[in-house]
């Protein structure tokens, strides 16, 4: 290493991203409802005391319901988006592209406040089924922007060639190129569920009576006592994602090897 | 397959009636017209944005057209989308289908095929047998080598046993040795199956080498349609002459027409008499008279000709191996000419600068003017 300032840095760096994640499980684990060290003993009480709350498995179904619903119905835009926006011109496609992709870097905040708005003008009523209105929002651009690269490396010809062969553009479409793009797919599904279970902001403002995982969480840390549930919580959440990112590699990499395609790198 | 009588005139298979294709503003075939015969092997031939695969794709109905009409076994087919036309293709890019196996690939055509699942397999592996991959059914087709995956597009094309099979430049992603091996392969497959094949190629010694007749394209238009020794022999204009293989253009002059004869003074060479069939339909350009380096002969000391004569000084010597090329100033003059000549014992490598005598003979001639 020629410059050793760099690597400290890196080191830094990394430190400060992940040692926050690992003091999740360690005090999870911790027997003091006082976060601090030094650790005082082990138990698994946080863990019954989460398993135990009620408001908790409502708030984590409700969030499951919207990730998974989002998910899905952005993967399902992104689609056609993707679909369009590679394959065919047609005027005005910079542009309708470009709208599409604007709440990538639009506020929350004013996504939030104007579907609140919109919505309370026209008295629809707030609950989950309007956190997944305002989710699909924001992920759209995120799953366009996934499936357009994948649309882009097909090649166009194979379509060719399965029309060429006597098929129609539905099972065109569903014989050759649902499974070559399936890797952008899954990318797409996970990185959507992802984005909407984090959400705060849209959910904290349209969700109504209803609670999400993410307020709920929030409002749980005003009670100093509630704390280590929460961790334990975090501690579980943690081991799924890295589940849940280990099997959409697992088939990304399944994906491209039974196409004979290179591997172009990372999980994005 | 029932042999065809090559005495009859083969029945058209393929009718182009004044077919317009405009891109935007972009004028991409500007009335084409000709005919494509039952079981030939036909050639589309240009530089590249000649317009030769847009024609090719207006076949398989990948390209709408803009005015005319496209007839295959004399049906009209404006209203017959490209899933419904007895036609199949092979891409350029082999367009393989990469998740899944070669067995997959080659009978994925079958899918609407009534027949049993057994005997689509049989189909399968005789399509193989018929390209040379048998027992290549269950490999993964996207670890195959560039030539095995031709082989799997020509398989997978022929199964539907379609009235004409569509070629893009088939052999252009291969190297040379693989592509003149696959070029012999294609005119023996031709023969066997007795399909037309249309292919679409900017290799002139490719298409000269495998085709029945040849469409020479330039700018949206067929140039000329002929069979290959005709368009090596006889090309109708300069610019095909000048694309196909190596023609020598040499000014000239025409003297007179008498009797269906025109007589014509070419620089270097002198008078002589063409007949009709050498002079094509005058282009405007100004008169030059075009001859192929083989048509021309070295005469080494002591040899005698029957040819006329005329005597150069050599400028430069190029050699080939088994040929050489000579570029030579003729009868005193700066009109300088290439003639090839084949490296046989007895026949030495001449040195710049060397007086030579040159055989030529007007038959060899073409008049461009």
């Amino acid at each position: 290493m020629k410059a050793p300032g760099l690597r400290a840095y890196a080191i830094g760096y990394l430190i400060f991203l992940y040692a926050p994640i690992i003091l999740l499980p360690i005090f999870a684990f911790n027997d003091s409802r006082i976060i601090a060290f030094p650790l005082s003993g082990f138990t698994t009480n946080w863990f019954a005391e989460m398993w135990a709350d009620a408001q908790l498995w409502q708030a984590l179904r409700n969030s499951l319901v919207i990730s998974g619903s989002t998910a899905v119905i952005a993967t399902v835009l992104g689609v056609f988006g993707a679909r369009a926006s590679t394959r065919y011109s047609f005027p005005g496609k910079g542009g309708l592209v470009g709208l599409i992709m604007l709440p990538l870097v639009l506020p929350e905040m004013i996504v939030a406040m104007s579907l609140l708005v919109v919505l309370l003008a026209i008295s629809v009523p707030l609950s989950i089924f309007t956190v997944i209105l305002g989710h699909v929002l924001i992920t759209t651009p995120f799953a366009v922007a996934i499936l357009s690269s994948a649309f882009q490396s097909l090649d166009k010809s194979l379509e060719e060639a399965a029309y060429d062969l006597g098929e129609g553009p539905v099972s065109t479409f569903r014989l050759i190129i649902l499974p070559l793009v399936a890797p952008g797919i899954i990318s797409s599904l996970l990185i959507c569920f992802t984005i909407s279970l984090d959400e705060f902001i849209i959910a904290y403002f349209l969700a109504g009576a209803d609670t999400v995982l993410s307020s709920y969480i929030y409002s749980q840390f005003r009670f100093p006592a509630k704390v280590p549930a929460m961790l334990a919580l975090g501690t579980i959440l943690v081991l799924v994602s890295v589940l849940l990112l280990s099997i959409a590699e697992f088939f990304r990499r399944r994906g491209i090897a039974k196409t004979g395609g290179k591997d172009t790198g990372g999980f994005l | 397959m029932t042999a065809v009588n090559p005495a009859l005139p083969k029945p058209t298979m393929i009718e182009f009636r004044d077919v317009h294709k405009y891109y935007g503003d972009y004028h991409a075939l500007r009335g084409i017209n000709g005919t494509i015969r039952a079981g030939e092997f036909f050639s589309l031939l240009g530089p590249s944005g000649c317009g030769k695969t847009t024609l090719l794709r207006t076949i398989a109905g990948f390209e709408g057209i803009d005015g005319g009409a496209v007839l295959i076994d004399g049906k009209d087919m404006a209203r017959v989308p490209a899933n419904k036309r007895p036609t199949n293709m092979v891409f350029q890019s082999y367009a393989i289908f990469p998740h899944m196996s070669v067995g997959e690939n080659v009978g994925f055509g079958l899918r609407r095929d009534p027949r049993s699942a057994s005997e689509k397999a049989r189909a399968v592996e005789e399509a193989l047998e018929m390209v040379g991959l048998k027992g290549y059914g269950n490999r993964a087709a996207h670890a195959l080598s560039g030539g095995q995956r031709q082989r799997v597009a020509l398989a997978r094309a022929l199964i539907l046993k379609p009235k004409v099979l569509l070629l893009d430049e088939p052999l252009s992603a291969l190297d040379k040795k693989m592509r003149e091996h696959m070029q012999v392969e294609l005119i023996k497959l031709q023969r066997q199956v007795g399909i037309t094949f249309v292919l679409v190629t900017h290799d002139q010694e490719e298409a000269l080498v495998m085709s029945d007749r040849i469409a020479v394209m330039f700018e949206g238009e067929i140039a000329q349609l002929a069979d290959p020794e005709t368009l090596y022999r006889r090309p109708n204009s300069k610019k095909v002459a000048d694309f196909i293989g190596t023609m020598n253009f040499i000014p000239a002059q025409v003297l007179g027409e008498t009797g269906g004869q025109i007589e014509i003074e070419a620089k270097g060479l002198g008078r002589a008499l063409l007949s009709a069939d050498q002079c094509p339909a005058g282009q405007g350009d100004s008169p030059m008279v075009g001859l192929r380096p083989e048509t021309l002969t070295l005469m080494y000391p002591g040899q005698t000709t029957t040819e006329r004569t005329v005597d150069g000084i050599i400028d430069e010597v190029i050699y080939f191996g088994d040929m050489t090329y000579y570029d030579v100033y003729l009868g005193g003059t700066d009109v300088e000419v290439r003639l090839s000549m084949r490296n046989t014992p007895g026949r030495p490598i001449l040195d710049v600068g060397s007086k030579v005598d040159v055989a030529w003979s007007p038959e060899a001639l073409v008049l461009f003017r």
